[in-house]
């Protein structure tokens, strides 16, 4: 007897495009063709694979078969075809752009074969509603080292020679933080999962508490026994419904099999974790603030002359960590010290999660080595950019992070590297941007989220924002002038100077990076008028190409205000009365026969 | 009413817990409840009106039968979310953080759901709508009953 497993992908992504609906069907169908045949299937739901582009994934073991893009009318020929005759299905495989051909293997393609999972070690292997299984892949292993042979001295040193990182952003050494709040005699001490994930474009840590909870919870037990902490807080935003539910469920199985709660694997080691709901501020991600909101305050930040190893929830001493630093601790413990050592470069340690969103082929979640370049991530990991249009930044860091231009694609991603280059680590969005981005709306963008964001505590913060978006908003509509930008600069480097947190310290980041690598968009906008990507209405213009346009007509049909006009064999033509500029011409057009005018009339 | 909060302990730390659950059963929070809160916690009003209005996810407003949220984060923002949620400003005729006059829909903006994938994205009532373009949001409004005079 021949037995199968079809695991469906149902993370965030996935379920956004229908898979529930796919994984329901598939199990109905397993279900009524096993009575004629001898076939034993059992179909998960398994957390996210990181290919969101090509979502829902449906992968069946032991075949090695990977199937993308599936529809719940799929399921039937899947059933019927790869689940009882063991055939492989040629349309439902994922396309390899570089390849040029179908690969049967999602692992065989480039997205994949340049990754490296410790994180995400068994994200979309395993259901993260069964224990069981993070148990069969090694689970709690490192947990029963750490308790029996280890002492807590031992645990902070390995992962003190480890050269951990926070994960979270700032990069502050694991081991280091450990060491210093195990030296404080003043208890009770605290150790807390930072889930309060806010950066936009970046979804690795909800994905890593939806796909495998347990690990989280794995090392952070490990954490409280070394420090000699009995009580944990796991900080989820209240978005984030399928990870709030997978954690839930993952501690309550952790404490039914003894792994969590009192004497903890008979070893005499008391801790248990409690689950807070973020209330939805940005500015809570911040270690402080989030202390302030779990203590049922105001989320706003404090000046840490006085570190949270010292004083932190409740002014007792507390281990904050995010959640992939977390996820990282059980494999140290497990396979050493030197082994995490080995990979990365000299000052960043072992592999950091990315997300790789924006004009880039495929999107996703991806673990790499630190040390990969930008180049790398970008066109082999990522397939290059969609409609191969020209590469022109990424953005890292998310809203505190800058922008990286062209010049410096063969950055090794580090934590050191991308300080030097004006940006940041951050969480670890990466967001690709290509001709058709207005290197000042971004950080308009930015800017705009800030203020929101801002708690208003520090003036400088509450109020330069607000002047600085002004001003970009200033630029963006045409009313920009020449002395804006050492303006810009000057307000940038006050409220870098008299913020308190890392919010108000940074927020200038997105426009010094702009300003210094993309000088020539602003006078662009400031002295000729005119946006060179075609993004800012007040300054765009659009034409057709008639040499270029092959009449087809797909502008036309794309054109929500009805602004172009043509007839087939004949080249098309925009009215600018009507034009709306969304761009949805420039971004449909095959042939590249839409341009922005270089010269807007006025 | 009483047992919504007697659900926690009466300890200060839960009052965002409690917020929130009032959130989820009214789709707001009503005024006196908040100020039943206040008695029943000990808490001064003015505390509560600041964390109220401070985090995101609560709202002191009634939102609509049909919320919609169009994801602003990055990866939409430079895929054209600006485009489609001009679109629903023009249709329903209201901004973010307003409420149709017939209670129907509500529109909210979002900083980022995590399908940067499918992006632009926006939510209906947790119906995912991705890669969206302005005729189809047009399309799926009509659906949802919205601005059916055109």
């Amino acid at each position: 007897m021949m037995s199968r497993t079809v695991y469906v992908c149902c993370g965030t992504g996935c379920l956004a495009n229908n898979s529930m609906d796919v994984y329901k069907q598939l199990k109905k169908l397993a279900q009524k063709y096993e009575a004629d045949v001898e076939v034993k299937t059992i179909v998960k739901a398994t957390g996210c694979n990181g290919l969101c582009e090509k979502g829902p994934l449906v992968k069946i073991q032991p075949d090695n078969i990977c199937y993308s893009k599936v529809k719940p009318d799929d399921a039937e020929e899947i059933v019927k075809r790869t689940l009882m005759n063991g055939e492989i299905i040629d349309r439902l495989l994922i396309y390899d752009t570089a390849l040029k051909r179908r690969v049967i293997s999602h692992k065989d393609t480039d997205f994949y074969k340049c990754q490296m999972k410790i994180a995400l070690r068994n994200i979309g292997e395993i259901d993260p509603a069964n224990i069981d299984e993070y148990m069969e892949r090694g689970g709690y292993k490192a947990l029963r080292k750490a308790l029996f042979q280890m002492t807590p001295q031992d645990v902070i040193s390995e992962i003190e020679r480890s050269g951990l990182r926070g994960r979270g952003g700032g990069g502050f050494p694991t081991g280091v933080k450990w060491r210093q709040c195990s030296k404080f005699q003043n208890f009770p001490k605290y150790v807390i999962c930072n889930g309060d994930e806010g950066d936009p474009g970046a979804f690795m840590d909800r994905s890593i508490m939806e796909g495998d909870p347990n690990t989280v919870i794995e090392g952070m037990t490990i954490c409280a026994y070394s420090i000699n902490s009995n009580r944990g807080f796991i900080y989820i935003r209240d978005e984030y419904s399928l990870a709030l539910n997978n954690m839930n469920n993952a501690l309550n199985q952790a404490r039914e099999r003894g792994l969590l709660g009192k004497n903890i694997l008979n070893s005499g080691f008391d801790f248990d974790i409690e689950i807070v709901r973020g209330g939805g501020a940005f500015v809570c991600g911040e270690s402080t603030a989030l202390m302030q909101s779990i203590e049922g305050n105001v989320g706003e930040p404090r000046a840490k002359y006085i570190r949270s190893v010292e004083k932190g929830l409740w002014g007792q001493p507390t281990v904050l960590n995010n959640v992939e630093t977390w996820a990282n601790i059980p494999e140290i413990i497990m396979k050493g010290s030197d082994w995490f050592c080995s990979i990365g470069t000299e000052n960043s340690k072992g592999t950091k999660v990315f997300s790789l969103v924006g004009k880039v082929k495929n999107t996703g979640l991806v673990e790499i080595p630190m040390g990969t370049t930008l180049r790398e991530l970008v066109y082999k990991i990522g397939g290059g950019i969609i409609g191969d249009k020209k590469f022109k930044a990424v953005q890292t860091g998310g809203p505190s992070g800058g922008c990286i231009a062209e010049d410096l694609l063969d950055l090794p991603v580090d934590f050191d590297s991308l300080k030097e280059a004006g940006s940041m680590m951050g969480s670890g969005g990466i967001i690709v941007m290509d001709e058709r981005t207005c290197m000042i709306d971004v950080a308009r963008y930015y800017l705009s989220f800030l203020s929101e964001e801002s708690c208003g505590k520090c003036v400088a913060c509450r109020e330069g924002i607000k002047r600085m978006l002004e001003i970009l908003t200033d630029i963006c509509d045409g009313k920009g002038i020449e002395e804006d930008l050492e303006l810009l600069e000057s307000l940038c480097h006050t409220v870098e100077e008299a913020s308190l947190c890392g919010l108000g310290k940074t927020a200038p980041n997105p426009v010094l990076t702009t300003l210094k690598h993309f000088r020539n968009e602003y006078y662009a906008h400031i002295i000729e008028k005119r946006c060179p990507a075609g993004v800012c209405p007040e300054l765009t213009a659009y034409e057709i190409d008639k040499k270029l346009c092959k009449s087809c007509g797909l502008c036309a049909k794309n054109c929500p205000a009805s602004a172009i006009l043509g007839k087939r064999g004949e080249a098309y033509s925009i009215n600018t009365q009507l034009c709306i500029k969304c761009g949805n011409c420039i971004d449909s057009c095959r042939f590249n026969a839409v341009k922005v005018k270089k010269e807007v009339g006025k | 009413m009483r047992t919504l909060f007697e659900k926690y302990p009466k300890e200060k730390r839960y009052t965002l817990s409690i917020l929130q659950d009032l959130q989820k059963q009214y789709g707001y929070i009503p005024k006196d409840k908040l100020i039943e809160l206040s008695q029943y916690m000990g808490i001064p009003l003015s505390r509560l009106y600041s964390m109220a209005t401070f985090y995101k996810a609560l709202s002191l407003k009634p939102k609509g039968k049909y919320i919609i949220k169009v994801c602003d984060g990055t990866a939409c923002h430079i895929r054209s979310s600006k485009t489609i949620l001009d679109e629903i400003e023009n249709t329903l005729g209201i901004k973010p953080g307003e409420t149709t006059d017939d209670g129907k829909f509500s529109l909210e903006t979002v900083n980022c759901l995590g399908s940067c994938a499918i992006a632009p994205v926006m939510v209906i009532n947790n119906k995912y709508y991705g890669k969206l373009t302005s005729s189809m949001v047009r399309e799926i409004l009509k659906e949802y009953g919205g601005a059916d005079d055109e």
